[in-house]
């Protein structure tokens, strides 16, 4: 019998702790630090939110602030669920309002947040100050203003790449004369027409605003003057639309550009006119993410723009940058961490830029920082992916689309499997790949043997047969996350692995061969795994056993199956017979 | 948890899809096929493009052979009235796949303006969006949706006429679109980018229930 650690000190010790596994950790040691454990911890995220009830969480997290929320699986944001699958943010709104009256913070990623939900927040949390819903949809500026009118203490409003109903830009009139405390607005996805005037007053009245991220329908000539009100930005997004070019604009846009001496982080430029890109010289050396994703800026005035950009840690770029300016990046930018090169053209059957595998190589032989890579191109090579792999060994996470499907080694023609394999053979750390191009079986056998620290795997139109799937299963020890559509895998290793299956987050198939039958075994067996079978077709009873489902999310869950299905989704549950809501 | 053993052997998929071949999975098994699962592809074939149509006819067009990897050529879109970008210019040889590639909507709406029209099917309990900006045809359209909704096929009757239906139930639509002052037009009147421009949503409308429908006429009788 010991002396007994005071709570209070150990509370006092765990306020330093944020980490969430750390703080499970925690948790386990014993009943009582379990116990002090869940009544100061503060922050809580819950990757899946059919993973647990929001009444579950309310009783063992008591004194929550803060709440990121996550709803619709990663595939959703390519068409591939259904429209009303779910993932509603109004029940977890509702009882965090009855819960937790001092909330100050929601994060929330792919949910439908409703006009009423924002009007619970708005109206249940006295000191609310950070909304966050990314890629979320079901609201419209209604909901906006209700939060903007109510908020006192709102500091971060950030609704980056949400779907709103724009039913009018008045909303951010709402803000009351007397609201100071923004400090991060991000509403680059609303595309109507917003009262400038009433952004230029708000921008106006919050001295701590550190981002400002706007939709391209602000007019360039207005630019300069909120530039000049803001000069403490750290973050700019904004479109540079303008009718037409002049001296006078021009000089106006360089002052006010120069003026915001802090400036880090830049996007949008939506629109630009080439001729206006010289305004943006003066502020590039001290940038460190630039994201020119939704810019039209070719070459060679986008490498003139790069490659002064010589602090740059984050560069997200079309393919326009084509693998000349991927060279000049390697040369200049030589603090590069993350790189992302989107497609211009991803539709076009024949390549419309000169962007091949040797602007990643270069990169990776340039840039010893690199390691968060994802790229779209239209052609591979595994000697490229060896070199790549050999020359990046610190890469953590590798997203490579190649943009025709089933694309072999262009050189050899051979499968890409000996390419990927020697990434995850020698990225040692690897947390995330996204596959593409031809691949067997074989691929699946090295990311099984060597792929001992990813998270996330996300596979299309790749393998040969369920022993792909085995591979992965079995062998990635620490994987969370699986997506899968359109690959020969079927029942054998789903039934085989099915333990594995509770050790993750989620898995998603889709256009795979698994049947009916084995996703009913599999809900019966498996009673803490939701798995639900999307079936637009029609009812999966409709068709023999045997016939594969369409889609399949199955994701382990301590609440049961979910009340809130719609008529297209189906919950195996334990009985071995169909129950949907 | 055991129950199953699994084999190390390649196994031999044959027994779970109808489809494949028995010596296991080809390369084509794993497209996206048109259609019901387990049922037969079906292939779309060329319809011949003409101009006038009345009212109750479906909408014309001309299709590619389209199964997959084949290398059909691209057969011209000759639809009046129906820019074509370009001297000559076919459209993608290749069918458009849902969700590939892996390029977010909201990144495609930043490329182009976006053009995001809800699209309903009578009798499908789920609603789609589809952004026609990407599209430069009715025909692309028509292809999207199919891929879209897995629930009816684009048939072509003599060359003549292609008629879109649901092969379960025999049901054949219509294809209509709100426009801007809130009538039901048929797709396919007007040219394409005037459709473009003035298209708010798009029923698929079970043929049935298309009747009064005519086109431009304002203020129409829209059925539920």
């Amino acid at each position: 019998m010991g002396y007994s650690f005071p709570e209070e000190v150990l509370e006092h010790v765990l306020s330093f702790i944020d980490s969430d596994s750390d703080r499970n950790s925690v948790s386990l040691v014993c009943k009582s630090w379990h116990d002090i454990e869940r009544w100061c911890r503060r922050r809580l995220f819950v990757g899946n939110c059919y993973a647990v009830s929001p009444a579950i969480a309310i009783r063992r997290f008591p004194e929550l602030r803060s709440v990121s929320l996550k709803g619709k699986p990663h595939f959703a944001d390519f068409n591939l669920v259904p429209h009303e699958w779910g993932g509603y943010a109004y029940p977890w709104i509702a009882a965090f309002a009855k819960a937790y009256p001092w909330l100050e913070e929601l994060r929330l990623k792919r949910m439908v947040v409703s006009d009423e939900a924002l009007e619970l927040i708005a109206k249940k949390f006295k000191n609310f100050r950070v909304l966050v819903m990314y890629s979320c949809e079901g609201f419209s500026t209604d909901g906006l203003a209700t939060i903007a009118a109510n908020c006192r203490n709102l500091k971060e409003l950030d609704l980056s790449e949400s779907e709103v109903d724009d039913v009018s830009g008045n909303w951010l009139s709402q803000f009351p004369d007397s609201y100071t405390s923004l400090e991060s607005l991000n509403i680059t996805s609303l595309s109507s027409e917003i009262r400038f005037s009433a952004l230029e007053r708000l921008v106006g009245r919050c001295p701590n605003l550190k981002t400002l991220k706007l939709s391209h329908s602000v007019p360039l000539d207005l630019l300069p003057n909120l530039l000049q009100k803001a000069p403490q930005l750290v973050e700019l997004g904004s479109g540079l639309h303008t009718k037409e070019v002049h001296p006078d604009l021009y000089s106006k846009l360089a002052g006010a550009f120069s003026g915001c001496k802090g400036l880090k982080r830049l996007c949008g430029l939506q629109d630009v006119v080439p001729s206006y890109l010289p305004t943006l010289y003066p502020i590039c050396v001290g940038l460190t993410s630039l994201n020119l994703s939704d810019a039209p800026i070719q070459c060679p005035e986008l490498i003139k723009l790069v490659s002064q950009c010589q602090n740059l840690q984050r560069l997200w770029v079309l393919d326009y940058i084509e693998d000349t300016g991927l060279n000049a990046l390697a040369e200049s930018c030589k603090d590069l961490r993350e790189l992302r090169v989107f497609p211009s053209d991803p539709f076009g059957q024949e390549p419309n830029v000169s962007l091949t595998e040797q602007g990643l190589v270069s990169v990776s032989a340039g840039c010893p920082k690199l390691h968060s890579v994802l790229y779209f191109c239209r052609r591979m090579s595994n000697v490229a992916l060896s070199t790549i792999a050999r020359n990046r060994p610190n890469l953590t996470h590798f997203r490579l689309c190649i943009i025709e499907r089933f694309r072999p080694d262009y050189i050899t023609l051979e499968p890409l499997d000996v390419g990927f394999g020697a990434i995850v053979e020698h990225c040692k750390d690897l947390k995330r790949l996204s596959l593409s191009g031809l691949l067997t079986d074989r691929v699946f056998e090295y990311i099984g043997s060597h792929g001992k620290k990813l998270e996330m795997l996300s596979l299309a139109f790749a393998g040969d047969s369920d022993l792909g799937l085995h591979h992965v299963l079995s062998g990635c020890k620490s994987l969370r996350k699986l997506e899968i559509r359109d690959c020969p895998f079927g029942d054998k290793a789903l039934l085989a692995n099915a333990a594995k299956l509770e050790t993750m987050r989620s898995l998603w198939m889709s256009a795979c061969q698994v049947s009916y039958r084995a996703c009913k075994l599999l809900g019966q067996k498996m009673p803490r795994l939701n798995v639900e079978v999307i079936a637009e077709q029609g009812h999966p009873d409709s068709s023999p056993d045997e016939y594969p489902v369409e889609k399949l999310y199955i994701y382990r869950t301590v609440s049961g199956p979910r009340s809130d299905m719609p008529s297209f989704v189906w919950t195996m549950d334990k009985n071995s017979a169909l129950s949907s809501s | 948890m055991q129950d199953f053993k699994f084999d190390t052997m390649p196994s031999n998929t044959a027994d779970q899809s109808p489809d494949s071949s028995t010596t296991g999975m080809s390369l084509k098994d794993t497209e996206l096929t048109l259609g019901l699962p387990g049922e037969a592809q079906v292939v779309i074939v060329g319809g011949k493009s003409c101009s006038k149509r009345g009212y109750s006819d479906t909408v014309d067009f001309r299709f590619r052979c389209c199964s997959g990897e084949s290398s059909a050529k691209a057969e011209q879109v000759d639809w009046p009235g129906n820019e074509i970008s370009g001297p000559g210019k076919a459209p993608d040889s290749k069918a458009q796949v849902v969700g590939w590639p892996p390029v977010r909507s909201v990144r495609k709406k930043a490329l182009k303006s976006c053009k995001y029209v809800k699209v309903a099917v009578d009798g499908a309990p789920y609603l789609r969006k589809v952004d026609l900006e990407v599209h430069r045809s009715y025909q692309q359209l028509l292809m999207a949706l199919e891929t879209m909704f897995d629930c009816f096929t684009i048939s072509s009757n003599d060359l003549e006429e292609s008629k879109i239906m649901n092969p379960v139930n025999g049901a054949e639509y219509v294809p209509t679109y709100e426009d801007k002052d809130g009538d039901w037009m048929l797709v396919g009147d007007v040219p394409w980018n005037m459709f473009v421009e003035s298209c708010k949503r798009v029923r698929l409308m079970k043929s049935s229930e298309a009747i009064g429908l005519a086109p431009r006429t304002p203020s129409c009788t829209s059925t539920t």
